[in-house]
């Protein structure tokens, strides 16, 4: 057993090395340090707890931790990077469960120890656990702040558990990826005010109803409600967002299930948990916002899911998209001094990142310069790219930002667009009245050629047309991504 | 259907609308092909090539009398014109601005003239376009001549015998013949400046090698687009300057090329005679406007002089036809796309459709009716540039000011946001007991640090930062933990499953980091 002070002292231990986890992720080296800071801190905390007074039921801790360590350590390592998406996403949903069986723990403890005070037994005769001890403890307003942490803790945990399975389903292609909103009572008489959104509304009221009786003091069959409802909560919010805002989704979710954790933290008055939350919380709220200014939205239009109106009709495209051949396509690359890739999902659903690795091996041993540049949207998960990138052994120093390379388009010879569409599109630039108007994109129209490897000649994930295809110095690859770079591949030489 | 290629009776002419190579893809496009005996020796075509890709040979008048199409380089004589019979095409040059009596012949005889000197500059005409396929060998042609009259190197040598200064060439006219010939004149090793009225064919003649030269006038820049891609007539100032600027390089440059021509006018003066003398004797000036009068004042039409001091001043007009093998070629897969176009169902069938942008533009008489000068088309040739503004150059004090009042406004919105911050939690301390304002303290303080360390985190670790927080929100494992003792079998279950997910979390959260983290390597 650990005095009290111990563990609040290994707590602060814990804490300290999760900041330096995080914030040792500004870069690549010290990155795989940081992450040793973090399975420690986490480590220390465990232990920590588990020796803590009041903690029993030793043997069924021993085998919980196991069969998840092992599930786990099962999970991680078998994942294919190209699914780290639906990974991310399910993780997220098991620390709202966790959230909301915790919640619900934490509200039968009180009524239990209410009853054993009530009945008046002494504190010492109660044989309770460590947090049925602070219960006791507790006055009349720490009560009722008490219930409102465990409502939160409940809602939250449970619109994180249920998006998050959406979010995994649609990510896995489980779920059909298009944006789909309940309408009642049938999708062709829909009656407005009981369909979409207002459906959440409605449901947030009644979530809000019912946590304000549970405050009163009605039972505990209120946060059950509470939860099913919010579960619907989530499923309904996260069923409504298309497939390629999942960036959003599953950093908002990043940030909910932090939130989650700070307030089960409030709820059992633990420091350790409060901090950890709230850096994960943090986390994920700043990558939210990095991911809706990259596509020039606002975070609430992204929840609700499809695209705002536009403000008038949009510019027509004149010209036509030209093909080429991989023969095409190889001469240019062999010309070329200066090459610059930009992936998007396209390559990660063809699986294509092994061959972009190898042509560009292959065009670095003729001394051509290969650069990478990266949209903050592009793939289904932020910084996706860079991790399947790195994974085909693509050195990361030739991996760049839009920022850092979107001046060099003009002096690049050959730019080769490999299933992104919409982040390379010139209309937000140039039509106002494009859905797209003003989303920073990769300026790649600018450099002397432009390839594009696409399946066919069909619209992006947002319907917009895209004027890159029919600009005079654009060719059109036809065909499946990874089938088009490996015929291309024995022709450069 | 039959497509016939007569001998061409200009003299000098040495191209033929049709080679062996053609002669079979007009066949795969279903039509018979027939030809005058003799027809393409002097472009280096044998009749012999020509049998054997499936020609017959006949007679130039049975050529006249039984092809449905005649195809052609050379606008036709008037007496060949008289030979046109009803419902025949004929497919040449025709310059309809200036042979209106033929265009009036051809028009008696009813018959269907297409002029590929019309096909209009759209992207999808650019494989008929003739005009540019043939000034491509002109620039090239150019250059060779110049070279030809030239008495030194192009390229710059250091050799055992001296050194030679390489040889400066001034071309004039940036189109597709003035392109070609900077590409050549670079490729010989030649210095290359390039003059243009048109300032957005800078960027194409720096991307040749050549110097653009640049004239230091104010004036509304013409675009490109509203005349479809040439060049039109300037303002008489501008004329002024550019003439000033072509005097200061005279003496200086050795080759001069001009290229200069404006649709349907006289090509402008651009080389005068002061010019020409002021440059050192033994330059070469090759006037490629001389078919519409030269744009050296010089220039004699057809013929090479040389001025009295020794300047060689070249004014053919037949470059192309110099080439005629290498012009053969180009100008009979014009043709050949021509035909396609005409042939849609490849059945051998001409199909002359008014409605289609390309052929309505090339065709000058069609069922007994002239249809020149055409509409213009629905497609613009070149896109128009949209006018850009120019952001403000800002001067420093107005920059110094945009920069106090930056910092002023974020002052204000942080002192704003502190104010608030710093209210909301009074407002909170004033009611919550102290236990909670503990926690929350705590809360607010690891919300900050959060906000301050994940700024940091590089865009490219954005997917293994998600992986870790995954991992460490997995500590409400601490929190199922606690609760595990209870005495009630429901709350130890809810427990047993949060420590039990909550580890898969953990364990896998950090795992799938350190895998990604592992692959990250530097070049």
């Amino acid at each position: 057993m650990l005095a009290n002070g111990v563990v609040s002292a290994a707590y602060i231990a814990a804490s300290i090395l999760f900041i330096l986890a995080l914030g040792g992720l500004s870069n690549q080296e010290s990155a795989k340090r940081a992450v040793w800071y973090g399975i420690v801190g986490m480590a220390v905390a465990v232990v920590a707890t588990v020796l803590a007074p009041g903690v029993q039921n030793l043997a069924l801790i021993i085998v919980a931790i196991g069969a998840g360590s092992f599930a786990g350590q099962f999970v991680a390592g078998k994942v294919q990077m190209t699914e780290m998406p639906q990974l991310v996403a399910a993780l997220h949903s098991f620390v709202g469960l966790a959230a909301v069986f915790i919640g619900l723990n934490a509200d039968i403890m009180l009524s239990t120890v209410s009853e054993l005070r009530d009945a008046g037994t002494v504190l010492a005769d109660a044989d309770l656990t460590a947090f049925g001890e602070k219960l006791w403890v507790k006055d009349a307003t720490e009560i009722g702040i008490l219930k409102v942490e465990v409502f939160l803790g409940i809602f939250i945990g449970a619109v994180t558990f249920t998006g998050s399975i959406v979010a995994f389903g649609k990510l896995a292609g489980k779920v059909d990826g298009k944006p789909k909103k309940l309408m009642l009572p049938s999708e062709e008489a829909a009656i407005p005010f009981i369909s979409g959104h207002y459906l959440n509304a409605i449901s947030l009221g009644l979530c809000v109803i019912l946590g304000l009786m549970y405050f009163a003091g009605a039972g505990i069959w209120t946060m059950v409600l509470v939860t099913l409802i919010a579960g619907f909560i989530g499923w309904h919010l996260i069923m409504g967002i298309g497939g390629a805002d999942m960036p959003v989704v599953v950093s908002m979710l990043n940030s909910y299930s932090g939130w989650a954790a700070a307030a089960i933290g409030f709820t059992l008055g633990n420091d350790l948990l409060i901090v950890t939350g709230a850096l994960v919380g943090s986390s994920g709220a700043i990558l939210s916002y990095i991911m809706c200014k990259a596509m020039n939205r606002q975070f609430v239009s992204v929840i609700l899911g499809g695209f705002g109106g536009t403000a008038g009709p949009q510019m027509e495209v004149e010209g036509e998209q030209i093909a080429i051949d991989a023969d095409g396509v190889a001469a240019a690359l062999n010309d070329a001094d200066s090459v610059v890739i930009i992936p998007g999902y396209g390559m990660a659903v063809a699986q294509a990142q092994q061959s972009v690795s190898e042509l560009t091996r292959k065009l670095r041993a003729q001394g051509k310069t290969v650069r990478f540049a990266i949209h903050p949207v592009a793939g289904r998960l932020p910084g996706h790219m860079n991790v399947l990138l790195a994974e085909a052994k693509v050195p990361y120093d030739i991996v760049l930002e839009m920022d850092e390379i979107n001046d060099d388009f003009p002096n690049t010879d050959v730019v080769i667009v490999i299933g992104s569409n919409d982040i390379v599109n010139p209309a937000a630039q140039d039509d106002p009245n494009s859905p797209i108007a003003g989303m920073p994109v990769l300026e790649c129209w600018k450099a002397k050629q432009v390839f594009v490897s696409k399946r066919g000649q069909g619209t992006g994930y947002s319907g917009i047309e895209n004027p890159l295809f029919y600009k005079e110095n654009t060719r059109m690859f036809y065909g499946d991504a990874k089938a088009s770079l490996d015929s291309l591949l024995p022709k450069i030489d | 259907m039959k497509i016939g290629v007569p001998k061409e009776v200009a003299n000098g002419e040495a191209r033929v609308a049709m080679t062996p190579a053609s002669a079979k893809d007009l066949q795969k496009l279903g039509y018979d092909c027939v030809m005058q005996k003799g027809a393409g020796k002097a472009a280096g075509f044998e009749d012999a090539d020509y049998v054997a890709a499936g020609v017959a040979l006949i007679s130039g008048e049975a050529i006249w009398k039984s092809a449905d199409v005649v195809a052609k380089v050379q606008p036709p004589t008037e007496a060949e014109a008289a030979k046109l019979s009803e419902g025949q095409t004929l497919i040449s040059f025709f310059y309809p601005g200036s042979n209106e009596k033929l265009m009036e012949i051809a028009r008696g005889q009813k018959a269907n003239v297409i002029a590929m000197d019309m096909v209009p500059r759209i992207s999808r005409a650019q494989k008929m376009d003739a005009l540019s396929s043939m000034a491509n060998i002109a620039g090239y042609r150019a250059v060779i001549e110049a070279g030809n009259n030239f008495g030194r190197f192009f390229t710059g040598q250091v050799t055992a015998a001296g050194k030679v200064p390489p040889a400066k060439v001034l071309i004039v006219g940036a189109g597709v013949a003035g392109l070609a010939a900077i590409g050549t004149a670079t490729s010989l090793g030649a210095i290359t400046l390039a003059f243009d009225v048109r300032p957005e064919v800078a960027e194409q003649i720096e991307s040749m090698g050549a110097e653009f030269v640049y004239l230091d006038f104010d004036e509304a820049t013409q675009d490109g687009a509203a005349t479809g891609g040439y060049a039109a007539p300037s303002s008489p100032e501008f004329r002024e300057k550019q003439l000033e600027k072509f005097r200061e390089l005279a003496p200086d440059v050795d080759i001069v090329i001009t290229t200069a021509l404006i649709p349907n006018r006289d090509a402008p003066v651009l080389w005068t005679k002061d010019m020409v003398d002021l440059m050192k004797p033994g330059s070469v000036i090759i006037d490629l406007a001389a078919e519409r009068g030269g744009n050296c004042e010089l220039t004699e039409k057809d013929k090479k002089i040389v001025s009295d001091n020794g300047v060689t001043i070249v004014g053919y007009t037949d470059f192309p036809s110099r080439m005629a093998t290498q012009s053969s070629l180009l100008y009979s897969t014009n043709i050949r796309h021509m035909m396609t176009d005409l042939t849609p169902e490849k059945d051998g069938i001409v199909n002359h459709n008014m409605e289609d942008d390309v052929i309505r533009g090339a065709t000058i008489t069609h069922a007994g009716e002239i249809t020149f000068p055409p509409p213009p088309p629905k497609i613009a040739a070149i896109a128009a540039q949209p006018a850009k503004e120019k952001p403000k150059e800002l001067t420093p004090e107005e920059k110094r000011a945009a920069e106090v009042a930056a910092f002023k406004a974020t002052t204000k919105s942080q002192v704003t946001l502190l104010a608030a911050g710093g209210a909301l939690m009074v407002l909170i301390g004033a009611y919550a007991p102290a236990s909670f304002m503990q926690h929350f303290i705590v809360f607010a303080l690891a919300c900050f640090i959060g906000f301050q360390v994940i700024w940091n985190v590089s865009h490219a670790l954005h997917t293994p930062l998600m992986a870790v927080t995954n991992a460490i929100s997995g500590i409400v494992v601490v929190g199922a933990l606690l609760q595990i003792g209870s005495g009630n079998w429901l709350v130890v279950f809810l427990s047993f499953i949060g420590v039990l997910i909550a580890s898969i979390n953990i364990v896998g959260g950090f795992l799938v980091t350190r895998r990604m983290l592992a692959m990250f390597q530097k070049s």
